[in-house]
């Protein structure tokens, strides 16, 4: 027995008050300014359920809990120190962890046999480790290719959909039969098995800029596994934290797909319409109008309102820190300097502004595409920095164009309008866009972090 | 059994209609944030590990528990740390703020 027993009604209410810590928390990040209460109301949830879990008057050895803790710990800061460019595939690598852990107590749950008294038990167990082996593998598929480690283009094969949906059936199939017939232990790890398969072929088909619909997804069935999870054990506050980040989750791809213009099902599935249309339209090479980095800082020196439009690419060429320094000189010279924050720049939500954020770009000057929107018009420079399928006005004219539809930030607008960019290579979609060939608009040829520095050289030296 | 059921069926979906509004209202800016802070939060998953764990009710059920524990700490100590660090370089302009 052990001697640290409390009663289950003590643990239960610290599981009470752990929740409603974990709805404020939540309820805290509407905003920058209660953000921080929220995380310290999620850290003290935490820390008290997890101290009233010890507590457990089942628990007759703590050696492997604090083996697994400090384990874990030491593994967890390291993750937590990692660049804002690094964001999305550690929170990818965070969801295959999550997932883990859920269908490995599952796993362990059903052979040690505690649900094979209850159809119900034996459901929401299959639940479990179907979606966590799943989420597990896609998870680790999608850290892989924002890591660069597997390739990021979409793998596609003839047959794929059918293939996965013959997977995830016979999966599904199994789990059905196994709560009919309980004794038919062997179909368990056939129904892991083919769960933990289904993730990988899931994922390979998604490029990178579908990301952030992928990465938001994941983790709402991270989210919902959890939640199956609390249904096996009978732990209402797993069952709460899981609605709550299967939610999140759920909410957040909604927002993604909408942002580009897409089903979740076309961005799931629909692979084989989506890049394929680079092909055509390299014939004629058109005339553009470029500048160099002295009368591109002329321009910005002579405005009154200056947007940038920062987009992925700025991010790889790691340009962010000289981003701010053209932001803190231009705001000197008195220039009104805003970002135009598209939603689905970067690899997830909102990945933009924390790396805005960590270059030390105040977030007030960070603003989202629906409200800067009608402000182009009487903006004097749109200044593009690595983005570009979202700059494209055949999203809005071209009823052909595979973008047609997506919603873009409307820099055409601007009296002049600048581009920085490596070369005329297309963008993701692997289309032209017709704004670079506008009379208002001018190409920085260059990599964005020397030309950004270039121009800061110019508005400092010569003035 | 089946009163905890429905129990647990009711407080799902309250909590799911909870979700839904508290996140609506969350701002975009901080979508990261958001989502590395519920990753951390769902890793509450640790406590029916925990548990167990500490029953020691088999060899099996131990290592994969054991590894469990491993897993879901290190989204619960990474997760906080990073939500925190990214919220600590949101800086307004405004001196108010």
């Amino acid at each position: 027995m052990n001697e640290l027993a409390a009663s289950p009604y003590v643990i239960e209410a610290v599981y009470l008050i752990a929740s409603a810590l974990f709805i404020l928390s939540l309820k805290w990040m509407s905003s920058p300014t209660t953000a921080r209460h929220g995380i310290l109301a999620g850290e003290i949830g935490m820390v008290l359920a997890i101290a009233g879990t010890l507590l457990h008057h089942g628990i007759v050895d703590y050696k492997w809990i604090a083996v697994g803790l400090v384990l874990g710990s030491g593994i967890g800061i390291p993750l937590g120190m990692v660049h804002m460019t690094a964001v999305p595939q550690r929170t990818a690598l965070s969801h295959a962890f999550g997932a883990l852990c859920v269908t490995l107590v599952g796993t362990a749950e059903f052979y040690l046999g505690t649900q094979n008294n209850s159809k119900f038990g034996l459901s929401v167990l299959s639940m479990e480790v179907i979606l966590g082996g799943l989420t597990f593998t896609g998870s680790l598929m999608a850290a892989g290719k924002l890591q660069e480690i597997l390739p990021q283009r979409p793998i596609t094969y003839k047959g794929q959909n059918f293939v996965n949906f013959l997977l995830m059936a016979v999966a599904i199939g199994s789990a059905v039969y196994l709560v009919l017939h309980p004794e038919a232990k062997q179909f368990f790890p056939l129904i892991v098995g083919l769960s933990l398969i289904f993730g990988i072929l899931l994922i390979i088909p998604i490029g990178g800029a579908d990301m952030p619909t992928v990465i938001s997804l994941l983790n709402g069935y991270a989210g919902l596994s959890a939640a199956a999870m609390g249904f096996v054990l009978q732990n209402k506050l797993l069952i709460i934290a899981g609605a709550l980040d299967g939610s999140s989750g759920l909410i957040l791809s909604v927002i993604m797909s909408k942002a580009m213009n897409r089903s979740f099902t076309n961005v799931l599935f629909g692979a084989f319409g989506q890049v394929q249309v680079a092909a055509a339209g390299g014939a004629e090479v058109k005339p553009v109008h470029s500048a160099t980095a002295e009368e591109a800082a002329a321009i910005l020196a002579a405005a009154n309102k200056v947007v940038i439009v920062p987009g992925y690419g700025m991010a790889v060429a790691q340009a962010q820190h000289k981003v701010r320094e053209l932001y803190d000189i231009l705001s000197k010279k008195g220039v009104e300097v805003r970002f135009a924050i598209h939603p689905v720049a970067g690899r997830m939500p909102g990945h933009m502004n924390v790396l805005l954020a960590e270059a030390d770009i105040p977030y007030d000057r960070l603003i989202e595409m629906d409200e800067i929107n009608g402000d182009f018009p009487q903006t004097d420079v749109a200044l593009v920095i690595g983005a570009n399928d979202v700059t494209n006005p055949a999203a809005r004219s071209d009823a052909s164009s595979p973008i047609y539809g997506m919603p873009i930030l409307d820099v055409d607008k601007a009296h002049t309008v600048m581009v920085i960019k490596r070369g005329m290579s297309p963008g993701f979609a692997g289309i032209d866009n017709p704004l670079y060939y506008l009379p208002n608009t001018l190409m920085l040829f260059g990599d964005a972090k020397q030309f950004v520095g270039a121009i800061v050289r110019e508005l400092s030296g010569g003035h | 059994m089946s009163e905890n059921l429905i129990d647990a069926l009711f407080i799902f979906m309250l909590a799911c209609f909870i979700g839904f509004e508290v996140i609506r209202h969350v701002s975009p800016l901080l979508h990261t944030p958001l989502m590395s802070l519920t990753n951390a939060l769902d890793a509450i998953a640790v406590v029916g590990a925990i548990v167990m764990v500490g029953e020691r009710k088999s060899t099996f059920a131990t290592v994969l528990g054991t590894i469990a524990i491993v897993a879901a700490t290190s989204n619960v100590v990474g997760g906080f740390f990073i939500t925190d660090r990214m919220l600590k370089m949101f800086k307004s302009s405004r001196p108010s703020e």
